[in-house]
């Protein structure tokens, strides 16, 4: 029994972790796939997003809920702009050229905030009501994880409904696989690579917010995580939601593990895992198509 | 030929304008920017604060003190910061030192360079071994580590510990200091936790669930001082430990001043070893703190940081008198065996034999007072010796 309440409260916490990088990943996966764009400043945007919640509960008096909605919101609004402005020219780019702009635009976003707000981390402060534990029959286990999860699966369940029952999802996924004869069908792939952009932003904004109790908010936040953003994507296979969404719970839960049975390994073990998994499967656990 | 005794006298006229207010170079390394950027500020502010109190007992000498970035713990750029300061601005005077890696790496130098090296804050004990012209007035992570695991033992009754500790050289360093002084006074340390490196907060949950499912009687955890403690207690309380009946102790970086009110009513409970804290009722500590706030405003507080930094430049302005403005290193760290001061902590002194810092650590308890998180002393040890040095362990001992 007691054994059972250690498995249970490593994969309780293991899940929430991987719900956060669900969140912030997909919308990475899902732009990767459909632009074949690689845009390293995706973190960036998490980033942004949480600054955004935490300064609009700390100085602007909202709630948990509506400053998540309004870090959505603000972010996907910039980044539709900067889609339009800067990463609709590079579109056709090498990937080198891809890379070195948005690592750029990292850069720039990280010394922004150190300007603007500081270089110390930013505690988000949790509504009461989502603080301390909650019991699950099984065990006692912290309220907010147990919420976390419920919101990924219910995020997840909406994408993929979305993505496989919606017009728009149709022609997401056409695109992802052939875009030539997408356009040549009628689609305004414009319009939908924009729409994509600034939605997969807005959920990193949402997962930048979500998950600041875990992986708190600094500066150094779009490039302290930008590995394990790219670590579930190359595992979960570009533009597949479901393979992001069990890649991410995947990486959550080994990751968790790993650091509670053998601390002393450091991030070493993921790295080294991953690693060995792309040497099988360079496409990915889930991925359809080689990258 | 007309030209050269022109030069000459004005080269003369120069030195002898010069000669008066004979000034002191005191070179400082801190990380001015990046993520230590507020740690360099409470030194600097320490250093200028006791220069600003104390102008008359500087007279008739004048400190000027030549700043340099350090950026960050790598240690390559401290040593970049140190070799410039004493190749290009001829510093008379080497202070500074947050991290423990700048310091380490910087130790080659400082020998070579042959100047007096005031450490400032960083904390690893052996450090003063690494070279001849290395004198701390912070503190070594023994001081605490090992009084902690005494009072942890004795006082808190505790049986069983679990150490969950930052993954560089001072978390090292904590965890053989508590763990020696606690198993000698009969507990037994069950579990030893690395949480990843210093550079990053990390999340805490699985380091911490792991200590839980160990039931131990006291949790010692050693984090760097700044961001990481806010998490550490939020996780602790978010998992549900006190109610488990876990103790959360540790050395002062887990309350350090700076971080205190934030975490807020969450806080109360912590029981931490320190040399230091702003609540210390001690009259020349009142005198600091009202002194601090109505320089750098009532919303900020000093922290043991910022007394390490204070308590730095008033062994260098000793230094200075005693050797009449004229600092050959030799002379000054003779200056300074043995010298003593009534700092904000207590009275402390310059080990003659270590170069380390002695002095007082208290045993502190945070309860909520006044609306705010008060640090209630509960204990008190006098005249602490770094204990590494003092029992010659490992690194620690003589070469």
């Amino acid at each position: 029994m007691i054994f059972g309440v250690d498995v249970a409260s490593m994969l309780l916490g293991g899940v929430a972790a991987g719900m956060v990088l669900f969140i912030v990943s997909v919308g990475l996966s899902v732009t990767m796939g459909l632009m074949g764009f690689v845009n390293l400043a995706h973190g960036g945007f998490a980033m942004l997003g949480g600054y955004a919640i935490v300064l609009a509960m700390k100085h602007g008096g909202l709630g948990f809920a509506p400053a998540l909605a309004f870090g959505f919101l603000a972010v996907a609004a910039v980044s539709a702009l900067l889609e339009r402005v800067l990463y609709a020219r590079l579109y056709g780019a090498d990937e080198l050229d891809q890379v070195l702009f948005t690592i750029g635009l990292v850069f720039v976003m990280t010394a922004s905030v150190t300007l603007l707000v500081g270089p110390e981390n930013q505690p988000l402060v949790l509504p009461s009501i989502l603080q301390g534990q909650i019991d699950l029959g099984i065990t006692r286990y912290r309220t907010y994880s147990v919420v976390l999860i419920a919101t990924g699966i219910a995020i997840a369940a909406g994408l993929w409904v979305a993505f496989e029952r919606t017009r728009m999802g149709a022609q997401i996924r056409a695109a992802v696989d052939n875009r030539r004869m997408a356009e040549s069908l009628g689609i305004n792939i414009r319009r939908l690579f924009t729409i994509t952009f600034a939605f997969g932003s807005g959920l990193a904004a949402l997962g930048g917010g979500l998950g600041a109790e875990f992986l708190g908010l600094d500066p150094q936040y779009a490039l302290k995580y930008l590995v394990y953003f790219l670590i579930v994507v190359a595992v979960g296979g570009l533009g597949r939601v479901t393979g992001v969404f069990c890649a991410a719970l995947l990486i959550g839960v080994l990751d968790f593990a790993l650091k509670k049975y053998v601390p002393q390994g450091g991030t070493l073990f993921i790295y080294a895992l991953t690693i060995l998994l792309l040497l099988w499967r360079p496409q990915g656990l889930f991925g359809g198509k080689a990258i | 030929m007309m030209k050269q005794v022109i030069a000459v006298a004005a080269v003369v006229v120069l030195t002898s304008a010069s000669a008066p207010a004979q000034e002191v170079k005191v070179g400082v390394n801190l990380p001015y920017t990046g993520i230590g950027a507020e740690f360099a500020q409470l030194v600097d502010h320490g250093m200028e604060l006791y220069l600003k109190l104390n102008a008359d007992k500087v007279k008739p000498y004048k400190i000027t003190l030549i700043r340099r970035d350090v950026k960050d713990p790598s240690g390559a750029n401290a040593k970049i910061a140190v070799q410039e300061l004493l190749t290009q601005d001829n510093v008379d005077v080497l202070a500074g030192w947050i991290y423990s890696p700048n310091a380490i790496a910087s130790a080659p130098i400082v020998t070579a360079g042959k100047k007096l090296a005031v450490i400032m804050n960083a904390g690893t004990a052996h450090i003063t071994n690494l070279s001849p012209y290395y004198v701390r007035t912070s503190f070594s992570m023994w001081h605490a580590g090992y009084a902690m695991g005494e009072a942890a033992a004795r006082l808190l009754n505790g049986r069983t510990a679990v150490v969950g500790y930052t993954d560089f050289p001072p978390g090292k360093d904590s965890l053989a200091a508590f763990k020696r002084s606690f198993e000698a006074h009969g507990g037994k340390v069950v579990d030893e936790i690395p949480m990843g490196g210093a550079g990053a907060v990390p999340d805490f949950t699985p380091f911490f669930q792991r200590a839980k499912e160990k039931k131990p009687d006291v949790f010692f955890v050693f984090v760097p001082a700044g961001d990481h403690a806010g998490a550490v207690v939020k996780t602790y309380a978010a998992l549900g430990m006190r109610e488990a009946g876990i103790k959360l102790i540790g050395p002062g970086d887990i309350t350090q001043d700076t971080k205190l009110q934030a975490m807020g009513p969450a806080a109360v409970g912590l029981i931490t070893m320190h040399h230091y804290h702003a609540d210390l009722d001690i009259p020349e500590n009142k005198r600091f703190v009202a002194a601090w706030k109505k320089e750098y405003g009532a919303t900020s507080t000093p922290d043991f940081m910022a007394v390490g930094g204070y308590d730095g430049m008033a062994a260098i302005v000793h230094v200075v008198q005693t050797l009449k403005g004229k600092i050959e290193a030799d002379k000054a760290l003779e200056a300074l065996k043995g010298w003593t001061f009534n700092s904000p902590r207590g009275p402390i002194m310059i080990d003659p034999v270590t170069r380390d810092i002695v002095m007082n650590e208290y045993l502190s308890e945070a309860v909520m007072k006044d609306g705010r998180v008060f640090q209630k002393v509960i204990g008190k040890i006098d005249g602490v010796k770094d204990a590494c040095k003092e029992q010659k362990i490992g690194p620690c001992a003589p070469k």
